[in-house]
Formats: C-alpha cells, structure tokens, sequence
C-alpha cells in the first residue's frame, strides 16, 4: 500500500470511544493481572498440585493437575499431570528448569514468578495487595459503567449481537474488522464472559481459600464443592483468562495497534469509513 | 499482496510482543523481597487491611466449619517438625511427658501451669475440622481438646494484653549459632475462641509426635502455621517486638503474614 493510496482512502470519524473510568480502570487491571499471575504461580509452587473436594487426598487419589520431577533412565525430568495422564514437561520449564548442571526442581519455572526464586511470603504479600487493588478496580468499573451506560451498550450482549456472531467469526478469521461506535458481537461475548463470569469467579474462588472467610461465608465452600476445588477453579479460571489476554493483545495487533492503544489512553479512537457521524465526534 | 505483507507483519509483532512478555517475569521484582524495603512496607499494609476486614465482618464467635466423620479419610498429614530434637523434649517424650507442664504467664493476674493430667481432666471439645497449610493443601482431622478460653480466665488476662505468644519445645531451624525454636502468636480474639482447644488428641488416638504432642493448639479459623505445636508456655503480651526478629512468629519473621486467616 502505497503513501499516496493512504492519503486518498477516505477515513473513518474520530469518535470519543473510551470514558476514562474505562481506561483508568483498563490500566489498573494491567497492571494487577500481571503481578497477581506471576505470584499466583509462586503460590501454586508451594504445593504444585490440584484437587477435587474438601481436602488433597495424599492416602487417596482426588488430584487433577500435578507438576513434578522423576528419575528416568535419561537422568531427571519434570512431569505434568493431568487427568491422571503423565506428560513429560522438560521442554516447557515445567517440574524442572534452569540448565544441565544447575536444575531447579518447582512447578513453574522462575522466569514466570514474582520472586524468581521459591519465596511464598514474598508472594503472598503481593498477590494480596494486588487483589485488593483488583477488587475494588472492579467495584470501580461497575459503577462507573452501570451508570454511564457502558455495561448496557457495550458489554452485554443483544439479540441482534447474538444473531450477528457467524459473520462476526468470519470476519475475525480474515483478519477484516470494522471499527463501529460500539463493539461487535465477538468483543461482547468477551468482556461479558471476563466481567461478569471470570472475575466474580475468580475473587469468589479466591476468598473460599480463606479459612477466616469460611467461618463467615460457609455456603462458599458447598457452591463450589470444596476448598480444593475452589482452588482448581482459581487456577482454571486463571488460565482462561491468560488465553483472554492472549486473544487480546492479538486482536489489538491485527484491528490496529496504534488506534486501539491510542483508544485506550486519550478516549480517541478512529472507525472505519462509512460510520455515520454524530455530536461531539472529530473529522 | 497486501493482505499477504499485513499478515506476515502482524505475525512478526505478534511474536515480539510475546517475547517481551516471557522476559518480563524474570528477576526485576525480586526487590519486594526485602523486607526492610518502601515498596514491601507498602505492600505488607495490604495484610493490616484484610485483617481488619475479617475481624470487622467475621464475628468473634463464629465456628469454622465442622465435618462429618465420613470426610476423616485419611491421617493427619504431618509438616514442618515432626520429631523435635531439643534435649529439653526428648526428655520430656522418654516419660511419656509425665512431666509436661503447660504454662500461662505474662501480663496475667497469676501465673499457673497444667500437667497434661489435668488437662486432660477439664471439659473437653471434639472437632472434625478441615486443617489448611499455607502452602496450599488441606487435610480433614478429628481434633479433641480443652478449650483455652477458660484456662486463660484462671490466669486472669490482664486489661493491657492484646496478645498470646504461644513457645513451643521444637527445633524447627538448626544454625551454627543454636536452634531456632517455634513460636508464633495470636489475638485474644483468635485465643478465646470457642474451637481454639489445646488438643491433645487426633483422630481418636493420643496426638502423635509427629502431629505436636503433647499438646498442639487448633486456631481453626487460620492457616496451619498458626496452629503450633509442642507447646509449653502461652505468654500474654502488649507487644510482639521482642520475640523472634519481632514479627509474631517463626515463619511470620521469615515474611508470612501475621493474621494467617488467609
């Protein structure tokens, strides 16, 4: 695409997308996820296991995810478990990491925890200051946006939203997006799903790990089956929401990162041509 | 064409963009370790807030869950010390603890101590609980004990204590300049709670060594590092400074948080 095709292409109105509650609150979020995985991880190091129940079954067997080391005839590997499945996980860091002659036996390796090395205190302290900072972020975001009408317009999903999703994938598929007022039936579908089901599960699965929390709110531990599923679910809901993010930033990437991001930050954010025009856009 | 150089272009961001986001674990937040540094201290406010949250909202008084006896499907798992080797507890194991004396001294109205016989003779309190260690893992166990309320009633709190440190006999840490032993150390809240009982038997059988006997303290509404072990003397205190690097604990002193009901 040449310069000259680029000045000649007609463009899209200019339209005030982003409230800043939206984009404060985006932020926050950012920077919350990032250090609640990496501590997240250093947690689940501690004890790199996950149950179905009450309780961890060390005289029976309730485990569904395990990552460890074992001594093979090539020397160790680490071993992930799932399902009762066995995958050597050497290659991803998993169970053993570092090089030849130094091996470090965690779950995770220390390039994806905070601290680097095996420090559950340190991890703790900072996975809960971030909680605390995520869940009021989003008592925050919903407020703000129940009443300035972000949740109705752009969050949850219409019928039409709904009746719109195949062309919608196919659109995606072919990398064509079209730059509208509001988000298209896909982006809905997604930030429903991460505000109104992975964040409330995740902070309710979170706070039933709690025993203070048990005592007051015993009909946490029966909703979700149990503390150690509880504990399964904040780890599942966790890597549903590392794919979210993954989708995320690729999709930023492919709608354009330059307008997207500048979205983001000033509110600003330029449609595709052929957007009727309103009050209070620029040309 | 275009659309061929578009692709291959968002690829190629794509990819660096995801480089950039494995490096960035790394070490660069090893700092928040430090826990003399701002950015610690600062952090570490996070535990005062959701400590005050749950006294606020949790009741005094409010049991911890109790379980069926079906849940007991396995032994207490034992962690951290499980045979203690301090001359002074080896000494006291070999008699069968005959000798055992629990202590209750500190800002209190009379010091007194309880041979293991006379616990054992007051009104006794038999839990299923579901134990929670911090590292992630809980185990579900038949706990039978005498409640503590009231042994701390006879020693007579006094109005200017606002903590139990609860001393145990085990040598948790060995270094070159001597053992480390255990201690750790609650509110009276958590100490006059109807479940916290000086548990001197599990699962129907007399508590086994490697589970704290002679006497373990339950503080069911906690996480299992403040559930000590071995325990000999309960000192009620105004300040937790002078005990241990000042944090309320052994483990609090190498960075848990001291509330521990999280």
């Amino acid at each position: 695409m040449s310069q000259a095709n680029a000045a000649t292409k007609p463009k899209g109105p200019l339209i005030y997308r982003q409230s800043i509650w939206t984009r404060v609150t985006h932020w926050v979020w950012a920077i919350c996820l990032f250090f609640l995985l990496l501590t997240g991880l250093q947690i689940f190091n501690a004890h790199p296991a996950l149950y179905i129940g009450q309780q961890s079954g060390f005289e029976f067997e309730n485990s569904v995810f395990k990552i460890g080391a074992v001594n093979t005839d090539a020397g160790p590997r680490g071993q992930t478990t799932v399902l009762g499945q066995n995958f050597d996980s050497t290659a991803l860091g998993l169970g053993m990491s570092g090089n030849a002659e130094r091996p470090v036996y965690t779950g995770f390796p220390g390039g994806v925890t905070i601290p680097s090395y095996r420090d559950l205190g340190t991890g703790r302290v900072v996975h809960f200051f971030f909680g605390w900072i995520f869940v009021a972020t989003i008592f925050v975001w919903f407020v703000a946006s129940f009443i300035n009408g972000h949740i109705r317009r752009d969050i949850v999903p219409r019928p039409s939203d709904i009746a719109g999703v195949p062309k919608d994938v196919v659109d995606h598929a072919t990398l064509r997006f079209k730059h509208g007022r509001t988000y298209g039936p896909l982006q809905k579908l997604a930030y429903f799903g991460v505000f109104f089901v992975l964040f409330p599960l995740i902070v309710a699965t979170g706070l039933t790990m709690s025993p203070g929390m048990n005592s007051i709110a015993p009909w946490l531990l029966d909703l979700f089956g149990g503390r150690q599923t509880a504990r399964t679910i904040h780890f599942i809901v966790m890597l549903l929401l590392v794919a979210f993010f993954v989708i995320h930033i690729l999709m930023v990437f492919a709608a354009g990162p330059i307008n997207e991001l500048r979205s983001m930050i000033t509110g600003w954010y330029r449609a595709s041509p052929g957007t009727p025009s309103s009050e209070g856009d620029k040309p | 064409m275009s659309r061929l150089i578009t692709r291959r272009n968002f690829l190629r961001t794509s990819a660096v963009a995801g480089s950039g986001l494995i490096l960035a674990g790394c070490d660069q937040f090893d700092f928040l370790a430090d826990k003399s540094g701002p950015a610690r201290q600062i952090m570490e406010r996070a535990n005062v807030l959701t400590y005050s949250v749950q006294r606020a909202v949790i009741g005094e008084q409010t049991l911890a869950r109790e379980y069926a006896a079906s849940e007991i499907r396995q032994g207490m798992r034992p962690n951290g010390s499980v045979d203690p080797t301090t001359p002074e507890y080896l000494a006291l194991k070999e008699a069968n603890f005959a000798g055992y004396k629990l202590t209750i001294k500190g800002l209190v109205d009379r010091e007194v101590s309880f041979s293991l016989a006379e616990l054992r003779n007051m009104p006794e309190r038999t839990q299923i609980t579901r134990h929670d260690c911090v590292e992630g893992w809980s185990c579900i166990a038949k706990w039978t004990g005498t409640p503590l309320g009231p042994l701390l009633d006879m020693a007579g709190v006094k109005s200017t204590a606002r903590y139990c440190v609860y001393h145990c006999f085990d040598n948790i840490q060995r270094t070159l300049s001597g053992d480390i032993l255990y201690y750790t150390s609650s509110d009276l809240i958590d100490a006059y709670h109807p479940q916290s009982i000086l548990s001197y038997g599990l699962n129907d059988e007399v508590l086994p060594v490697s589970n704290g006997a002679p006497i373990r303290l339950r503080i069911e509404r906690a996480l299992g590092y403040k559930q000590p072990k071995y325990l000999h003397t309960i000192e009620l205190v105004d300040d937790l400074t002078p005990f241990g690097k000042g944090r309320g604990g052994y483990w609090e002193d190498t960075g848990y948080d001291w509330y521990g009901g999280i």
